[in-house]
């Protein structure tokens, strides 16, 4: 019996086509705004938390000041570390696959009469065992280098490609703040980063050498760390608190001046912020669905004036007012259901055309489909019920007379 | 039959004895008051009317008579305001508005001045309809729909719509979608008004044999004495009264 009702729905919905797709586009844009929304958000908020992953589940940041100040930015007034605080780490914490003190500049590159503005970290051989870098050509660089302070750097993909071009970098001299710098080595390219950055445009020299050449003063900004054994990073981490709180004497209980990030932490925060961003904007699209509920109920209140006469007839040959009624509302839901199925197909295809175009992956998350479904449906019986109310309530005498 | 005996009857039952008992439709002293206070209009002010089983019984009136009121109390569509109407014993000024809809879905079929088909639907489906209400499957539906088309002679037209029949073919696809729940009462409220009288004529004859060959009992308002001729019985409506120049039922 429902079964033949959501027939009769359909059959009386066709033969309005251009009014019921009329009807149905409100419910189509919103269910498809929040479908593509979700699931480039999804998509998003996973490529995030993959580049942070990548860059190693097992590392730890040590930066100055308290807590995480977001990705580029952990400046503060605190002291900074130094080269000795690194060498500690190394020392005295077991376990540890690589410890590497930074420093950050940032400055023209110039060769020959190109010239790009990029950034300088000064580091070990250590950095690029943190990071996971590996070299497209040339050399690491020497013990000697790293100790005397030579100026030697290792450059990313975007920086050769900038100041080289198609030439053969490596044993050229570039000029980093009028200091003439050879080449050693070549990046792979990694691509595009999180965040905007590009990860390639990038010059890696020896700490020591930007302490004297380039910055002036022997501050270490950061200390990475990777640990060996990712189960052991807990231990690892408190280890390290404890070594830096005897090292820059923090009494007991007094308040760190530093802070170990750790991978986990900061991609909760990141994914954090995508899902929320995504679900505010899913929030924004949901309205539209209200808005085409809202249109459901309009023309549905117009086909009932429109179809009094027939629901005269109907109410008149035995039909019960709840019979009437539910024939309404089917219609409505039938309509509604209808423009959900088809802001799933249009939604889902703009988020796998969105996420070829934004280069996210594309996450499919089942709820969502089910959910904007059920959405869509309820907004039918909801916009629909008064309507259908009305229908079922008229007199059959009246409606009968209705011209 | 579901017959209840009425022992405040005490006007028409001495009169008429075994026939009143058997009456299909009884209605006594039945008033339908429109509006309240001054505005309040007594379309009817106290009909006594018995109607018997296959009677064919034509209503004839004036307009602002009360004949319509009248039938739309006969065909369970109003409730009198004062007095009884007795359907096959029921008293349907006591029965719920759901009640009264199961009442004309089982026993009566209408068929109206203006068609009132469905548009642009077949003139099957059309004579269908009532069955839906009845919870039918499709396939009883349809052979039964096929009959009452076939019975008012419109086999063959099962699926032109409406606009594409003539005005008596349509009045004839609403015959057959009153006839096809078999009902005992078949009311029309002056079915033959929008048609020629050649058209008229046809359906007369057809609504002649349903109440002669199925025994239908046939309430029928019309205008116009020629189409009344066709009725066994007749009764005059005049400023909310049946008056003096109604034939008696000869149920």
């Amino acid at each position: 019996m429902f079964l033949e009702t959501v027939l009769l729905a359909q059959r009386e919905l066709r033969r309005n086509v251009l009014r019921s797709s009329l009807t149905v586009l409100g419910i189509v844009i919103g269910v498809a705004a929040v479908i593509t929304l979700v699931t480039i958000g999804n998509g998003a908020t996973q490529q995030v938390a993959e580049q942070i992953g990548s860059l190693g589940s097992n590392m730890l940041q040590l930066r100055p000041g308290q807590g995480f100040r977001g990705p580029g930015g952990a400046s503060s007034d605190s002291k900074r570390f130094t080269l000795e605080d690194a060498q500690a780490i190394s020392n005295d914490i077991p376990g540890l696959a690589a410890v590497a003190p930074t420093a950050n500049a940032s400055t023209q590159a110039i060769y020959g009469n190109e010239n790009w503005s990029t950034s300088i970290t000064g580091s070990t051989n250590d950095f690029l065992k943190v990071r996971n870098w590996d070299l497209d050509s040339g050399r690491e660089f020497g013990d000697g280098e790293l100790q005397s302070g030579r100026a030697v750097c290792i450059i990313g993909a975007t920086v050769k490609k900038e100041l080289f071009g198609g030439q053969e970098p490596i044993g050229q001299s570039i000029r980093l703040k009028k200091i003439a710098f050879q080449v050693v080595g070549v990046l792979k390219s990694k691509g595009q980063a999180s965040f905007g950055n590009d990860q390639d445009d990038f010059v890696l020299i020896p700490i020591r050498t930007l302490h004297r050449r380039i910055a002036g003063n022997a501050d270490v900004g950061g200390i990475m760390v990777s640990v060996r054994d990712a189960d052991a990073i807990d231990e690892a981490k408190s280890a390290i608190e404890r070594l830096m709180r005897e090292r820059r004497r923090i009494a007991y209980g007094g308040q760190d001046d530093f802070n170990v990030g750790d991978m986990r932490e900061i991609m909760s925060t990141v994914t954090g912020t995508t899902k929320i961003l995504t679900a505010l904007l899913a929030a924004v699209a949901a309205v539209s669905l209200v808005v085409g509920g809202i249109g459901i109920m309009n023309i549905m209140l117009v086909s009932v004036t429109e179809r009094t006469r027939e629901i005269g007839i109907r109410l008149a040959i035995g039909a019960l007012g709840r019979e009437v009624m539910m024939q309404f509302l089917v219609e409505a839901v039938v309509l509604s259901g209808f423009g959900g199925i088809v802001g799933i197909a249009l939604g889902l295809g703009a988020a796998a055309a969105g996420s070829v175009v934004l280069k996210v992956p594309f996450v499919l998350e089942p709820g969502i489909v089910v959910l904007a479904f059920g959405f869509s449906s309820v907004v039918g019986i909801v916009f629909g019920f008064f309507p259908a109310r009305k229908a079922a309530r008229l007199d059959p005498i009246e409606a009968l007379r209705h011209e | 039959m579901n017959e209840t005996p009425v022992s405040s009857n005490n006007n028409g039952a001495a009169a008429n004895g075994a026939a009143a008992n058997g009456a299909l439709i009884r209605l006594q002293a039945v008033t339908k008051v429109y509006g309240t206070g001054i505005a309040a209009v007594e379309a009817l002010k106290g009909i006594d009317l018995r109607i018997g089983q296959g009677e064919f019984v034509a209503i004839m009136g004036p307009s602002g008579s009360g004949k319509s009121t009248c039938m739309n109390i006969l065909g369970c569509l109003d409730v009198p305001t004062a007095g009884t109407y007795f359907f096959q014993g029921r008293n349907v000024g006591r029965l719920t508005q759901d009640q009264r809809a199961l009442l004309r879905r089982e026993h009566l079929g209408f068929v109206f001045q203006g068609f009132n088909l469905l548009g642009r639907t077949s003139a099957l489906e059309n004579a269908e309809l009532p069955l839906i209400y009845r919870g039918l499957p499709v396939k009883k539906r349809r052979v039964l729909a096929r009959e009452a088309l076939a019975s008012v002679g419109l086999s063959g037209w099962e699926t032109h719509t409406p606009a594409e029949l003539s005005g008596g073919q349509q009045q004839r696809v609403a015959i057959a979608r009153a006839i096809v729940t078999h009902p005992k009462v078949l009311l029309a409220d002056e079915p033959t008004g929008n048609l020629d009288s050649e058209r008229s004529r046809e359906v007369m004859e057809l609504l002649t044999a349903l109440n002669r060959d199925r025994g239908i009992t046939i309430l029928m308002v019309t205008h116009e004495p020629d189409m009344a001729k066709y009725a066994a019985r007749q009764v005059h409506f005049m400023d909310g009264l049946i008056d003096g120049r109604s034939t008696e039922g000869g149920a």
